[in-house]
């Protein structure tokens, strides 16, 4: 075979390969895609079933409750607008704490409550995932009193 | 005063590398012997200058200089001497002088050894080398001066990070960035062998080494930094495709094919546009590495405090030396092309496969690393890209090239006999399928499709990878059986061979379980019982703690003591985990303490993880590969002409 | 020949990306929500003295700089002399509030380092902070005379960004919203 037409057969090969592999993983990417979801879209029901999803914001004050001895634990998170509860088994990020941001990986489940398999915490004391900043800085701005204790007044779409 | 000649020096350091980059090019276009011989003296006077600005910063740290900013951030009067010497390239200025001073040790090293270049070619390398230190000294004068000062001083520091408290951690950045450097040796080469419109196999012989040099660190960097995020984080994983682990994972995909690509041109002098390109795109990835990492763009654990204006800065020198190099490419490559033939049956079609194999795995990664990035500027939403697809795209490429892998060392070039190739593996292939199938069942209990392809694919590449060194040590006539080359090939596969072992066994095998336990009680995960005797009070150097003591049996058998600590760090105030692990040939076992659940009782996650330590071995071993592959006599500086002919006998293929 | 070009025009474009996912990442183009709006409204005790209290209505009357900052905090200390200069020079009172901070250190700091403050209120558990919409440590925001907020800075504050970002707005009067 002379070079010309071992070049093409060896293009022609990988290119067969590359979409045959392309086909896959795009097929596996939509599979695998996170959507990162506000707490008041849960809350207003716009989130994807049947999926897992992201889900961030802070933990409410004084909402952390764990069965004595359990690895159960209940919090709920807040954007500020919304508030939504979550059930978690396991063990927490070191840096898990009341009135820190937190983004969690996870699904809807019964009466509303998002059942985690996965909780992420702040990476230090600075910083906060961005997500959670923009979802927050949104629903700040509606507020034009301070945050306070039973004030949720969700507003939701 | 000492802060003040460290940030002198760098300045003198510039202009040093100033006259390093630009004379010898002029010289070499010139023909001008004595602006050429520039380089090896400024390279020289510009290593001296930066070793004393590295120097200057190391002092400012162990005197506990805190009117130095950087050492107000990252250091404290209580931490331990170790971490004062290692804080120094612990965030983004400091290490940034790193990467400048090992930039200059690699130019130095090229410029000590090149003895059998010409000087047009090894000035112009000096010289692009040159060019790429006055970018970086820029990069640091300009906008991340390690000298800057802090005033009034600080009377004490704010401590160095905890999880950077580690001696794997300390010595993980300098490994990487010699790697990551290392691979501007082979792009220098690359635009100089461009710039003089020359590119042979003997240009491809004078790469080599240096190539596989950085290949060789960069992997023991990648490995040192997934054993420390191991047992340091506490979620026992070994990679997490995160975006700062990606972007040092792609330079080395890339290399590891650049290393293939160069065998192939200086063997045979094919594949040239190809080796060019990547040689550049190896060098190109280690400078995006540093804007990912750098810049802020993408949000990862590791990142470096971000500041876009730095971000602007590193994104204008990498599209400037990308695109500069890429515009010679495009210029020059096309008349390199030989119209050489090999059969399809040949190591040439082996390699070719390889090289597109590795580029398309590389893309992939990046893909996934910049989707998230490229989809929300598109309105499309946040989304993450997260292991699960990483781990099934990238099985996608790798599966063929491991297949392909053992088949490839035992092709020879140009035309390969089918019927003795075949003979060659019908043992290792039945032997890897078989066994592929059986010792998983035998050992663990159990075998699936996944399992079973895992297992055979890594006993297919070592037994493949055996064949020739236990083929030399047969051969009983005294020749030299095998070359240093073809014995670090061999080795290095077998090193992959091993990786790839760990891997599918520890994925396929490992248990993971968080359970609840308190003094007194105990629970079995994976066979083991685990007992926790005690919960008690430890003080560390700069540190207090809450150390566990667990007690692993198996079988009633004491098999192990661990003792996981959570740890507050007294500056910086946060909670850090320290695993117990117990760790064996064949195994670890991995206890971490998580929070108090009240009633005395604290969460554990514990974890079996079966043949874990093959990973980070088998990385260890392509290394040394790699290593000796570089001490072949070929590559010997004053290699007298008797022995160069009888390695090329030796050569076996 | 277009082979050989290819390389290139993919570069061009990830560069391009890059360069806009930059420029929209960029932290301090996030904009606040408050800016052109009243600041809220908040009272607190003051760190150096428990029983005094500092509040919103404190600012009227004249532009001021409100910091946010923490002992716990990198940047803090890195912008701590600048903000020791901004308050020898005089040109604008500077008011600090410290979050999620304990006051022991508070004060030490305020001891060792000196003190830019008028006043720094005492914002132990962040409530206030959340009500600013404050995303982390240090940020500074810049209050008109009228207690409108004009700008809010992420970050260690510098001489740079006061002379782009804080001192044309003062200059020109507070009030004017973005």
């Amino acid at each position: 075979m002379r070079p010309r037409q071992q070049r093409m057969l060896a293009i022609g090969l990988a290119a067969v390969g590359i979409a045959i592999a392309a086909a896959f993983t795009l097929r596996a990417f939509q599979d695998n895609m996170m959507f990162f979801v506000e707490i008041t879209d849960v809350v207003a029901g716009n989130y994807p079933k049947q999926r897992n999803f992201r889900i961030g914001g802070l933990v409410v004050d004084g909402s952390v409750e764990r069965e004595q001895g359990s690895l159960d634990l209940r919090f709920r998170v807040t954007d500020m607008n919304c508030e939504l509860p979550v059930s978690y088994v396991g063990v927490l990020p070191d840096l898990f704490r009341e009135g820190q941001g937190v983004v969690a990986h996870g699904r809807l489940g019964d009466e509303g409550i998002f059942v985690a398999d996965k909780i992420l915490a702040k990476h230090d004391e600075n910083y906060m995932a961005p997500e959670v900043a923009d979802s927050l800085a949104k629903h700040v701005e509606a507020k034009t009193q301070p945050l306070r204790d039973g004030n949720t007044g969700c507003v939701t779409k | 005063m000492i802060p003040e000649i460290g940030q002198f020096a760098l300045i003198l350091a510039l202009s040093l590398a100033i006259c390093q980059g630009v004379l010898p090019l002029l010289g070499a276009y010139r023909n001008d012997t004595a602006m050429m011989r520039v380089a090896n003296t400024a390279a020289l006077g510009q290593f001296f200058f930066v070793a004393v600005a590295f120097a200057c910063l190391t002092w400012a740290f162990l005197s506990n200089d805190f009117s130095v900013l950087y050492v107000a951030n990252h250091s404290q009067l209580s931490l331990p001497t170790m971490y004062k010497v290692s804080a120094v390239w612990s965030a983004h200025e400091g290490s940034l002088l790193m990467w400048i001073l090992i930039l200059c040790a690699w130019t130095v090293a090229v410029s000590r050894f090149s003895s059998e270049l010409p000087a047009t070619f090894s000035a112009r390398v000096l010289g692009v080398l040159g060019l790429l230190s006055v970018g970086f000294l820029l990069f640091a004068i300009l906008t991340s001066n390690p000298f800057d000062r802090l005033s009034p001083p600080a009377s004490d520091g704010a401590d160095l990070n905890p999880l950077l408290q580690d001696p794997g951690l300390a010595i993980h950045p300098p490994l990487l960035y010699i790697g990551y450097v290392g691979f501007s040796v082979a792009f220098a080469f690359a635009i100089a062998a461009m710039l003089s419109g020359n590119l042979d196999q003997k240009w491809a012989r004078w790469t080599r080494p240096w190539t596989t040099l950085a290949w060789l660190f960069l992997t023991l960097g990648i490995m040192l930094g997934s054993w420390w995020a191991y047992y340091e984080l506490g979620w026992g994983g070994w990679w997490f495709w995160d975006p700062v682990e990606n972007a040092s994972f792609m330079p080395w995909l890339i290399g590891t094919a650049l290393i293939h690509s160069l065998a192939v041109t200086e063997k045979r002098g094919l594949f040239k546009s190809w080796t060019l390109l990547l040689a550049i795109t190896a060098f190109s990835l280690s400078l995006l590495g540093t804007f990912l990492v750098r810049s802020g763009i993408i949000v990862s654990v590791h990142a470096f405090a971000t500041d876009p204006t730095r971000g602007f800065f590193i994104l204008a020198f990498l599209a400037t030396v990308v695109i500069g190099a890429l515009v010679l490419y495009a210029w020059r490559a096309p008349a390199l092309d030989s119209d050489v033939g090999f059969s399809p049956l040949s190591r040439e079609t082996f390699l070719l496969l390889n090289n597109v194999l590795l580029v398309v795995a590389a893309t992939l990664v990046l893909m996934g690393t910049l989707a998230p990035l490229v989809i929300e500027l598109m309105n499309g939403g946040k989304i993450s890209i997260g292991p699960p697809w990483f781990e099934v795209a990238f099985m996608v490429p790798m599966i063929p090239l491991v297949l392909l892998l053992g088949l490839g060392m035992h092709t020879a070039w140009r035309k390969q006999d089918k019927r003795s190739w075949y003979t060659v593996f019908r043992i290792p292939a039945i032997a890897a399928i078989l066994l592929g199938i059986v010792l998983p069942l035998m050992f663990y209990g159990r075998t699936g499709l996944l399992l079973a392809v895992g297992f055979s694919a890594a006993l297919w590449i070592i037994a493949t990878s055996l064949i020739q060194p236990i083929r030399s040590l047969r051969r009983k006539d005294g020749s030299a059986g095998i070359t240093r080359s073809a014995l670090g090939m061999s080795v290095a596969h077998l090193g992959m061979g091993l990786f790839v072992l760990g891997v599918t066994v520890t994925s396929a095998f490992n248990v993971e379980s968080d359970r609840a336990l308190k003094p007194g009680e105990s629970t079995d995960v994976g066979g083991y019982d685990f007992a926790m005797l005690e919960l008690r009070n430890v003080e560390g150097p700069n540190y207090s703690a809450i150390e566990g003591v667990i007690e692993i049996r198996k079988d009633g058998e004491l098999v192990a003591t661990v003792r996981p600590q959570k740890r507050q760090y007294l500056v910086q105030k946060n909670w850090m985990t320290e695993a117990g692990i117990h760790a064996t040939w064949n195994k670890d076992l991995f206890v971490a303490l998580g929070d108090q659940l009240g009633n005395g009782a604290w969460s554990v996650r514990v974890q079996y993880k079966p043949m874990i330590r093959f990973i980070w071995f088998g990385a260890i071993i392509m290394a040394l590969g790699g290593l000796i592959a570089v001490s072949d006599r070929r590559y010997r500086l004053k290699a007298s002409k008797t022995s160069r002919a009888s390695s090329a006998a030796a050569e076996s293929a | 020949m277009s082979r050989y070009v290819l390389p290139l025009v993919a570069v061009v474009v990830l560069v391009v990306f890059l360069v806009v996912g930059l420029k929209r990442g960029d932290p301090k183009a996030l904009p606040s929500p408050f800016i052109g709006k009243p600041a809220p409204e908040f009272e607190l005790p003051t760190l150096k003295d428990p029983s005094a209290t500092i509040a919103s209505e404190d600012l009227q009357g004249k532009p001021a700089l409100v910091n946010v900052w923490a002992t716990w905090c990198v940047g803090c200390r890195a912008e701590h002399p600048f903000l020791l200069e901004l308050a020898a020079e005089n040109s604008i009172p500077v008011y600090g509030i410290n979050w999620r901070d304990t006051r022991a250190e508070a004060l030490r700091w305020i001891e060792q380092l000196g003190d830019p403050y008028i006043a720094s209120g005492f914002d132990g558990s962040g409530r206030v902070g959340i009500d600013w919409g404050v995303y982390g440590a240090p940020e500074t925001f810049l209050v008109s005379a009228d207690g409108v907020v004009l700008h809010k800075h992420l970050g260690p504050l510098n001489r740079q960004a006061w002379e782009r970002d804080f001192a044309p707005l003062i200059t020109t009067g507070g009030g004017a919203a973005q």
